[in-house]
């Protein structure tokens, strides 16, 4: 397990030379250009066959997108999602073999104003895709990332039960789809007209100071990634999508198993990486370039001229150990040159793990993560790496300032004068937790946005074990978006509620949530 | 300005622990890393009181930490238990030899019983005669199954109950690093469990007390402690694959110091999905231990150390099992394949 060139498989034996035949293993006709893997040598046009052939099964095996569904593609200008985009519209051509069946929308999210590229910037990449999104005729949407400021906190709040759909609902589905098509679909699709959106100045200040106040960039590209999840959430929600198509491909898979690994994301990898992910519901997000390597893609948009636009993010341009994420991604990259089977080994672990988590669909709001959606792998389980840590922390401490870690919620009379100020005009409101006034559930709201700052505390114990180690990065929290915050409160009012009346409670079960 | 402890805010601190970055003095730090063990210890409820226990030594820092640490809760909590050391003899001259002269010396400090069992005695092959005939590829393979075996094996012949092994936090990060770039998902899945429930007959429980320590802080203990150790790679383990997720583990270390504990919490957490096809233990029909084949691995090896096939053992020759079984000669062509590849 340890030496030099070991080969206790036989894929991990380091990339052979093999004399690459000239001709197309496919058709054995036509000269090959493309090599995808070693000895594997295609021809233009059985490279394209296989490729769409790929994209299709992927879609037809699962059977999660219903006919006549509105799909959502979540596309950031790289080559994997504009890959994505024209195998869609592919799929929905009339020369297309088996037709697509479902109604596609474009949905982009600026992230320029956290990036910090200027205005014109931003301005000249839009009109880019803007281009390229025209020529689909596909409906689409540009949405700046400081709209995650606005957005209403059922976001992270709404926990529908995703909609079990058992296998005959698909047949059916097929069947109303086969009945409306010969009627209205043969109609064009909307073209809606969508401008590239104007961005207040203020928000996007606001939304660098969120950014600034994370000091690692590891943890700004995690918090980066879950406002975007929420923001194409609430896209697809609000312009009734009740899909959402992601462009990740097996090479970003690979890379994103093995980050979140390394995130203490274990419990939630099966959805952070596979084909579907049903933590928000109602809108299912699913992956299907995930068969796709980043080679593959590259060669396909390149022989078959697929524009893409390139967006410089977060970790563009930094050095390998600025972040976990850019690490990680070095660091596969380059196994991967000397063990050309490591992504396909990765992303094959994938595979292998538990789609669903644990009660995905019973599991009460309070029992998820309020950023990432996903259940709480926090219980106090004896024996664990998260309470080791919890003991290591108490121990290194002096034990005059007490174990933070049993007071959660720090007491309004212990806080520092600057906060219990600002607090003060609310104080009988709000004082030691919802007495009367904060109890009600209409209440919370007017409470809250007399400025109300939640502990840190408090909202930690709400979060997941990866994102409380992202928050807990950050200096402040009083620059999360308010949709976190009042969630937050509102979650917390609700647990303090609970303590109060629960000697009265006779089911530790069910909440009236 | 000399930094105070964060614990005791009286003396100078001397170190910053790695696990938390809390500048601690010297004796929060023996405390602070004791008590965590015992923590491990008893939440994971690892020993019965009465019990036998073997120590896994091999005269490294972090078997000499355990080693050190077991002694001293055992009497500071009264466990209850009678302590052993347990050492394998792989034979390898000028590595193996030297340290365990380390371990015998750690015998006389803690005045406690060892024994040592030797590949040579148990196979009839030790590791030099191995490599001779092997090469310096894949012979680890060879001393870690020889050695897994090894200890069950002199634990039975010490009659102990339990054997603890020094693996440390940052072991068991990188090996949940090594399984899943392996795809090893059965290996994966097991990896992170502090003990080995009892498989059957001829394995004796294992557990991993110093699970949850940081090697740095091990490193740091045992210089503090001034305890005797023995620091010096194997000859024959250049450490190739494994290296990489090793590097890659300081690397990312470098990045977030807890990565190594999120890491272990990641696999502690990973639910396999059901109906994916993993190993059905059995036992080897040749020896009687543990395997998910017909044959186990040390039975192979050896069977192809005697007839002058190394690689029998080397990647997966399943189909061969029976033949091997039934004392068959292997086709021309078989035997070809197996013989080991000239340099």
């Amino acid at each position: 397990m340890c030496q030099v060139d070991e080969n206790y498989h036989d894929d991990l034996d380091p990339a052979e030379m093999l004399n690459v035949s000239k001709k197309c293993i496919k058709c054995k006709e036509a000269s090959a250009a493309v090599v995808i893997r070693v000895g594997d040598t295609y021809c233009r046009g059985c490279f394209k066959e296989y490729f769409i052939h790929k994209f299709r099964a992927m879609l037809g095996k699962n059977r999660i997108i219903f006919p006549g569904e509105k799909v959502l593609l979540a596309v950031s200008g790289g080559p994997s999602s504009c890959s994505m985009l024209s195998q869609v519209q592919e799929g929905l051509s009339q020369t297309a073999h088996r037709k697509l069946r479902f109604l596609p929308g474009i949905v982009h999210i600026d992230e320029g104003g956290a990036v910090g590229h200027s205005m014109e910037e931003r301005q000249k990449a839009l009109a880019e895709l803007q281009t390229v999104f025209k020529a689909t005729g596909f409906p689409f949407y540009f949405v700046p990332l400081e709209k995650v400021l606005d957005l209403p906190s059922s976001v992270v709040a709404t926990a529908t039960a995703p909609s079990e759909h058992p296998a005959s609902a698909y047949k059916s589905a097929v069947n109303d789809f086969i009945h409306i098509d010969s009627s209205s679909c043969s109609t064009p699709l909307d073209q809606e007209e969508t401008s590239i959106p104007e961005v207040q100045e203020s928000h996007t200040q606001f939304l660098q100071q969120l950014i600034v106040s994370v000091k690692t960039l590891t943890a700004r590209q995690d918090l980066l990634n879950t406002l975007r999840q929420h923001l194409l959430v609430d896209t697809a929600r609000t312009k009734g999508y009740s899909k959402l198509m992601l462009g990740d491909n097996c090479t970003r898979l690979a890379v994103k198993l093995l980050t979140s690994v390394s995130l203490g994301r274990g419990a939630q990898l099966a959805q952070d990486t596979g084909f579907s992910d049903s933590r928000y519901g109602d809108i299912i997000s699913v992956r299907p370039m995930r068969d796709f390597s980043t080679k593959e893609i590259a060669y396909y948009n390149h022989i078959f001229s697929v524009p893409s636009v390139f967006i410089p993010g977060l970790d563009t341009k930094t050095t390998n150990k600025a972040s976990i994420q850019h690490l990680t991604e070095s660091f596969v990259t380059k196994l991967q040159t000397d063990f050309p089977s490591t992504v396909s080994t990765i992303y094959r672990t994938s595979e292998k793990l538990q789609t669903a988590c644990r009660s995905s669909s019973t599991a009460d709001c309070c029992d998820r993560c309020l950023l990432c959606m996903c259940s709480l792998d926090t219980a106090p389980e004896n024996a664990s790496a998260f309470q080791a840590t919890l003991i290591s922390e108490q121990l290194s401490q002096n034990t005059f300032l007490g174990a933070s870690r049993s007071t959660k919620i720090i007491p309004r009379q212990n806080q520092d004068p600057l906060e219990s100020e600002i607090a003060a005009p609310t104080g009988q409101c709000c004082s030691s937790g919802g007495e009367e006034g904060c109890g009600s559930a209409e209440n919370y709201e007017v409470c809250y946005s007399s400025a109300h700052r939640p502990q840190t505390a408090d909202v930690k114990s709400f979060l997941c074990y990866s994102c409380q180690l992202t928050i807990k990065d950050m200096s402040s929290l009083e620059h999360l978006p308010q949709y976190v915050l009042s969630e937050a409160w509102r979650r917390h009012s609700r647990s303090q509620m609970r303590e109060e009346i629960s000697e009265f409670l006779l089911d530790d079960g069910d909440e009236g949530d | 300005m000399p930094v105070l402890c964060s614990s005791c805010a009286e003396k100078r601190a001397v170190l910053k622990r790695p696990k938390t970055s809390h500048s601690l003095c010297k004796a929060c730090f023996f405390w602070a890393f004791e008590e965590e063990v015992h923590q491990t210890i008893l939440a994971a409820k690892l020993f019965k009181p009465g019990e036998t226990v073997g120590i896994a030594a091999s005269g490294g820092k972090d078997s000499t930490v355990l080693a050190h640490v077991m002694k001293l809760l055992n009497e500071r909590y009264d466990y209850g238990l009678e302590l052993m050391l347990l050492s394998v003899d792989e034979g390898i001259t000028g590595y193996r030899d030297d340290s365990l002269e380390t371990v015998k010396r750690n015998q006389q400090q803690y005045e406690l019983p060892l024994k040592i069992v030797s590949y040579e005695e148990l196979y009839g092959w030790t590791m030099d005669a191995i490599v001779k005939q092997v090469g310096l590829k894949n012979n680890c393979t060879f001393c870690g199954v020889f050695r897994r075996q090894a200890l069950d094996r002199g634990a039975i012949m010490l009659k102990v109950d339990k054997i603890c092994t020094g693996h440390n936090a940052d072991d068991v990060a990188e090996t949940v690093l090594m399984n899943i770039l392996r795809g090893d998902i059965a290996r994966l899945r097991r990896c992170t469990a502090i003990s080995t429930a009892s498989e059957g007959e001829g394995v004796v429980p294992r557990c991993k007390p110093l699970k949850y320590a940081y090697e740095k802080e091990i490193v740091l203990y045992a210089y503090f402690k001034k305890l005797d150790y023995f620091s010096t790679e194997c000859i024959y383990s250049p450490n190739a694959y494994r290296g990489y997720a090793r590097t890659f583990l300081k690397d990312l270390e470098s990045i977030r110091p807890s990565v190594i504990m999120d890491i272990i919490h990641s696999g502690e957490n990973l639910s396999v999905r059901e109906g994916v096809k993993m190993p059905v233990q059995g036992t080897c029909s040749r020896c009687g231990y543990i395997s998910s084949q017909a044959l186990c691995k040390a039975c192979v090896l050896l069977e192809g150390l005697n007839r002058g096939l190394p690689k029998l053992g080397i990647g997966k020759h399943h189909r061969l099992h029976d033949k091997i079984l039934s004392q068959q000669p292997l086709t021309e062509k078989e035997e070809k394949k197996l013989k080991s590849v000239e340099f």
